[in-house]
């Protein structure tokens, strides 16, 4: 008996076979979209937010404050909330409020903060005085930022994007509820409004693989870069 | 080459107040000389220092170096002004995820080196410093006296007429402290670098300074003659620095 509903959900599984795959896909589409935005966007946002901090090379106590301001509200919103305040947005930019791509665009908004938080910390970590010593040297704020702060924090920030990563591909499942796709859409819509169980824990341990293959990398990458 | 002409810093205190960490300073050190700044804690010696760099940008007074005012200098005339500085620091402050090849190689890329120029310039400097053979090694796997040669190679790279070291021996053994002096000295002597070195340590002075202003509160209170080997120190603090040693 045991057997036979195990072999039955194996079945039922396979013939879902295109329809996973596709879920994987829209997950995808979903991070990939959202982790660009979070390293275009959130990348510089951090970097300002830590320069902009008092003792900094940039130092501007008034424009940090209101930054860091913007960055503690996006980042107060319930994911679920900031999705459904940010429909006419995402009408505005997708021209839909449906699918993968319509869903990015909350996630993209809520991983800049997110991201910029993760690198303004991770950049504190860099002793003071080496940024001194590059500007004793002569060193442009570029300069400083690409070959100091930026491959000093390298490791840092890996570690920061496995992070994110991570906690989109969970985010991702929310925004699948509302017409997002994905994994997460999967589990929900077969497992539980089917009661199809065996849906719902396939995509439940395929996520846990996801996982733990998104940490695995960041790991290592971010052990090869680390030379401190 | 240096000219500090009526320099004063002032900081603010946690607590509102504020206090001058060099007061009204005026002080000239000539060209190929190793001029020590020595005094207690807090008595300004490194706050001076980064004054002739401008990492602390004087409240009030001239910086001259090489015959060049820095406080009048744009930021970009001051960055490239300070590519002919060097400075070598307590903590090395190397960055931790170069080479110590391109450690050495940072100012030069700062510099707009080319690839070639870089290259062989960081070979003569990892010989300078005796280090040729940890070109590839990363600061982590160093000593602290190999990464203080490192903090000298990296200041020498781009021929400075100046290097300003910052208590470069502070963190160190004495045995290691006597090598990194005799590598100062030797730069010194091979290349007539001037060099400025912050201390607390008037062994450091005796070793290798010609002369030494002996810092109080902010202010020179006296300038030591050291190159007789006998110091006739006149003030009290100066006997006082002279008698710890």
């Amino acid at each position: 008996m045991e057997a036979l509903s195990f072999a039955g959900a194996l079945a039922d599984l396979w013939s879902m076979a295109p329809e996973i795959w596709q879920a994987c896909q829209e997950t995808g589409l979903m991070l990939v979209v959202g982790l660009a935005a979070a390293i275009v966007f959130g990348g510089p946002l951090g970097i300002l937010l830590y320069l902009s901090q008092p003792g900094q090379l940039f130092a501007r106590r008034c424009l940090h404050g209101v930054l860091s301001w913007l960055v503690n509200l996006v980042r107060s919103f319930p994911f679920i909330i900031l999705m459904v305040s940010l429909v006419p947005l995402t009408r505005l930019i997708v021209g839909s409020t449906i699918g993968p791509v319509a869903a990015a665009v909350p996630l993209s908004f809520a991983a800049i903060p997110y991201f910029a938080r993760l690198v303004e910390q991770t950049l504190r970590e860099i002793p003071r005085g080496v940024v001194e010593a590059a500007e004793a040297m002569g060193a442009s704020p570029l300069q400083i930022i690409v070959k100091v702060l930026l491959n000093e924090a390298r490791s840092g920030l890996i570690s920061s994007l496995t992070i994110l990563t991570i906690s989109f591909l969970s985010y991702s499942a929310v925004a699948g509820v509302v017409g997002g796709g994905g994994i997460g859409d999967l589990a929900i819509r077969y497992g539980y409004y089917r009661f199809q169980t065996d849906v719902m824990i396939a995509m439940v341990l395929l996520l846990v693989v996801i996982v733990q293959i998104i940490q695995f990398i960041g790991n290592r990458l971010a052990s090869r870069l680390d030379k401190r | 080459m240096i000219h500090l002409q009526n320099v004063g810093k002032r900081f603010r205190r946690p607590d509102g107040g504020s206090f001058d960490a060099v007061a009204d300073t005026s002080l000239s050190i000539a060209a190929g000389e190793v001029f020590g700044l020595i005094g207690f804690s807090g008595a300004g010696k490194s706050t001076l220092l980064r004054l002739i760099n401008l990492l602390e940008r004087p409240d009030q007074g001239a910086v001259i170096v090489d015959g060049q005012d820095l406080t009048a200098m744009s930021a970009k005339a001051l960055r490239s002004a300070r590519q002919h500085l060097g400075m070598v620091f307590q903590q090395f402050n190397l960055l931790a995820n170069r080479t110590v090849a391109d450690n050495i190689a940072f100012p030069l890329e700062i510099a707009g080196w080319s690839a070639a120029e870089i290259a062989s310039r960081v070979a003569e400097c990892l010989d300078i410093v005796g280090l040729a053979d940890r070109a590839g090694h990363y600061p982590a796997q160093l000593s602290g006296g190999q990464k203080q040669r490192v903090g000298i190679a990296r200041a020498l790279a781009p021929r400075p007429k100046v290097i300003l070291a910052d208590e470069p021996t502070s963190a160190l053994d004495p045995k290691t402290t006597q090598s990194i002096l005799d590598c100062l000295q030797d730069i010194n002597r091979r290349f007539g670098v001037t060099v400025v070195i912050v201390t607390h340590e008037m062994h450091v002075v005796r070793s290798i300074c010609h002369r030494a202003a002996v810092l109080d509160a902010g202010r020179v209170v006296e300038v030591l003659d050291v190159t007789g080997g006998v110091v006739d120190a006149r003030t009290s603090l100066a006997r006082s620095l002279l008698e710890a040693a």
